[in-house]
């Protein structure tokens, strides 16, 4: 268990400090028929380009509705939301859309590829809402499943792929367009120990070429390979922590055992 | 994002489902081929009217005595005793546009040969009756001008006659009884068929001198009709009107009465038929027409199970991107690939159904490229109206319940 210290302090020996993301006491209620649900209550976070942030909380804690809101799905009722400077929350849908495009890369859960469709064409989906050519597209996309190390696996379908490596491919396609931010909402949920480290790895290694890293978890020593961890509860952010000593996922991997079947 | 990307990405996501696209396809492949079957058959029909009235002479008119009613040719006409043989004279000499002209008189008779008989209808004319209804013999030859004045025992025969009194035997020199009377056969006309205009069978008939029907079967001496050919085709309105005013003029009708006689040109008597015909085609296709919008809705509806089971698909594609528009337009794009493809292989089988309907029925087949590129445009319709409130259902789907659906 790696140790934690205040944000505030270590942020000082941050180089080249510079915001991604701002979000200044932001609400939001949903009007449930008569009931009314205040899934947060006033959270405020600065994260800074570079930044690998895990979020955590029970389920109703308010961190799935400030993940929707991070990714520009969802609107907030009350506060601020800057993306790179920009008021997210007084855009148009179809603005939302094209920032999700461009400045936001998702990885889900459950992966959401689309079956009988190649891992690259799987990547390439979110370059034909942007407004890049074919063959630009398809370069890029050929990059990012590099990459994420399936450079040999682009013409797979995902019903011929692993699980680690549908999620491998998922991460490239939220890549392809090179954005400001990658939300990852529980990556390695659907996943065993070994591969989710291994997911991790992949994130670890994205970050530290520079990508800013959102990462939901309800895993703890998944959590752990972060370099700051957030935890919710009741709609309020509790606590916010600098993760020290945070372990080198390549080298965990190493001390696994290898799985038997 | 590019209309033929969307276009390949819709193909890629019917193709997953191949066999609930074909069926899909199938409302609009029948309804479509349905729609083109029944024009081609309709057209094909028409056409051959056409043809045949053009056979009969473009530039022909026919003067019937009265008429009962005026809408109908063949209703009651011939009742009133006026039209007489020097009404035709009268025509020859003062009318400029007619340059020939056939008197006739009919009536039905019984006919017998040997241990067969047939009851058929009996015309007496003139020779020039023939060249007028450029009507050529199969065998033999007309009667004569002499025979006419002789009031000659002679006759000519369609081909249904034929077939029905001599079988296998030469008619030509033989001896038949109309109405008890003996009558040699002197020729037989060359086969019409039926008409396609008035449903009946033209070569079902006797035609004698009009002299001998006139004293020795009927012992009555009006007309029945006359056949006045123009001079041109364009000449033949000219020579209705001529003949009409003549006509009106030796039967002394008053301005404004209706007269005791009718003139019918073919070229109107073709607009009735084409007429005819165009309303039977169009309430073919109508009929046809019904199976295409229940295709249409068979769009809809697997239109509608696609967005139910794609959900999460939309939700990626909004999550990464996609616009309300970009949603809507992929759905109805799918949607009219759909009804497109279906209404091209619907073109293809509508050929070929026609083409066995009209090769059945011996008629030819006419299936205009008008009407090809209708039922195209007409599938695409379908398509985007039935395609429309799916698309739209897809493109409203809120991106977090969508990606959250199981």
């Amino acid at each position: 268990m790696a140790t934690t210290s205040q944000p505030a302090a270590s942020l000082t020996g941050t180089k080249n400090h510079e915001t991604v993301i701002l979000v200044e006491d932001i609400h939001k209620y949903y009007e449930l028929g008569e009931t009314r649900v205040h899934a947060l209550r006033g959270a405020s976070v600065e994260i800074a380009r570079g930044e690998f942030v895990t979020i955590m909380g029970a389920s109703g804690s308010g961190k799935s509705t400030f993940m929707n809101i991070l990714g520009c799905l969802d609107k907030p009722s009350d506060g601020r939301y800057l993306l790179e400077g920009v008021e997210v929350s007084s855009l148009s849908k179809k603005e939302l859309a094209a920032i999700r495009n461009r400045k936001i890369g998702f990885v889900f859960q459950g992966f959401n590829l689309l079956s009988r469709t190649t891992a690259l064409e799987n990547v390439e989906l979110p370059t034909l809402y942007a407004r890049i050519s074919k063959a630009e597209g398809e370069k890029r996309s050929r990059e990012a499943l590099a990459l994420v190390g399936l450079a040999d696996r682009v013409e797979h379908f995902p019903s011929q792929l692993s699980g680690g490596q549908q999620q491998r491919v998922a991460i490239a396609r939220a890549l392809v367009n090179r954005p400001s931010i990658l939300l990852a909402d529980e990556p390695t949920g659907n996943l065993d120990s070994r591969t989710s480290v291994e997911i991790m790895d992949v994130f670890q290694k994205l970050n530290d070429e520079g990508l800013t890293i959102v990462l939901v978890t309800h895993e703890p020593d998944i959590a752990q390979f972060a370099k700051r961890s957030i935890q919710f509860r009741d709609g309020k952010i509790r606590r916010d922590d600098w993760i020290q000593n945070r372990p080198v996922a390549s080298e965990v991997i190493k001390n696994l055992p290898a799985l038997e079947d | 994002m590019d209309l033929l990307a969307i276009i390949r990405i819709a193909v890629r996501a019917l193709a997953r489902n191949k066999m609930r696209s074909v069926l899909t396809m199938l409302g609009i492949i029948i309804g479509v081929g349905a729609v083109i079957a029944m024009l081609g058959v309709g057209q094909g029909a028409q056409q051959t009217m056409q043809e045949q009235i053009q056979a009969m002479g473009s530039n022909l008119s026919f003067v019937g005595a009265g008429t009962v009613t005026r809408s109908g040719m063949h209703m009651g006409w011939g009742s009133t005793k006026s039209l007489i043989y020097d009404d035709m004279l009268a025509i020859m000499r003062e009318c400029p546009a007619a340059h020939a002209a056939a008197p006739g008189s009919s009536t039905s008779g019984q006919v017998v040969f040997g241990n067969d008989n047939w009851a058929t209808r009996l015309n007496g004319t003139e020779p020039q009756y023939f060249e007028i209804r450029s009507w050529p013999f199969m065998e033999g030859s007309a009667f004569t001008q002499n025979d006419v004045e002789m009031s000659a025992n002679v006759a000519v025969i369609g081909e249904t006659v034929r077939k029905n009194l001599f079988g296998a035997t030469d008619p030509i020199g033989q001896t038949i009884r109309i109405n008890n009377l003996p009558f040699r056969v002197t020729g037989v006309l060359v086969p019409k068929g039926t008409s396609a205009a008035m449903g009946d069978d033209q070569d079902d008939i006797i035609l004698v001198p009009l002299t001998t029907l006139q004293k020795k079967i009927t012992g009555q001496p009006w007309l029945r009709w006359i056949m006045v050919s123009a001079v041109s085709r364009q000449s033949s309105y000219a020579a209705q009107e001529q003949i009409s005013a003549l006509l009106r003029e030796r039967h002394r009708i008053r301005a404004g009465d209706d007269p005791d006689f009718f003139v019918r040109n073919l070229a109107d008597m073709a607009d009735v038929a084409d007429e005819a015909g165009r309303v039977m085609t169009l309430l073919l296709a109508s009929i046809a027409s019904v199976s295409l919008i229940v295709g249409g809705i068979g769009i809809m509806n697997i239109m509608l199970v696609s967005v139910t089971e794609r959900t999460r698909e939309i939700g990626l594609r909004m999550a990464i991107g996609a616009t309300e528009g970009n949603v809507q337009q992929q759905f109805l794009i799918e949607a009219v690939v759909l009804s497109l493809m279906g209404g091209i292989t619907g073109i293809i089988f509508g050929l070929g159904a026609s083409y066995v309907i009209t090769q059945t029925l011996g008629w030819p087949v006419k299936v205009s490229p008008l009407v090809i590129a209708v039922a195209v445009v007409f599938s695409m319709a379908v398509g985007v109206f039935f395609g429309f409130y799916p698309a739209r259902k897809a493109a409203q789907l809120d991106p977090i319940e969508a990606l959250r659906y199981e």
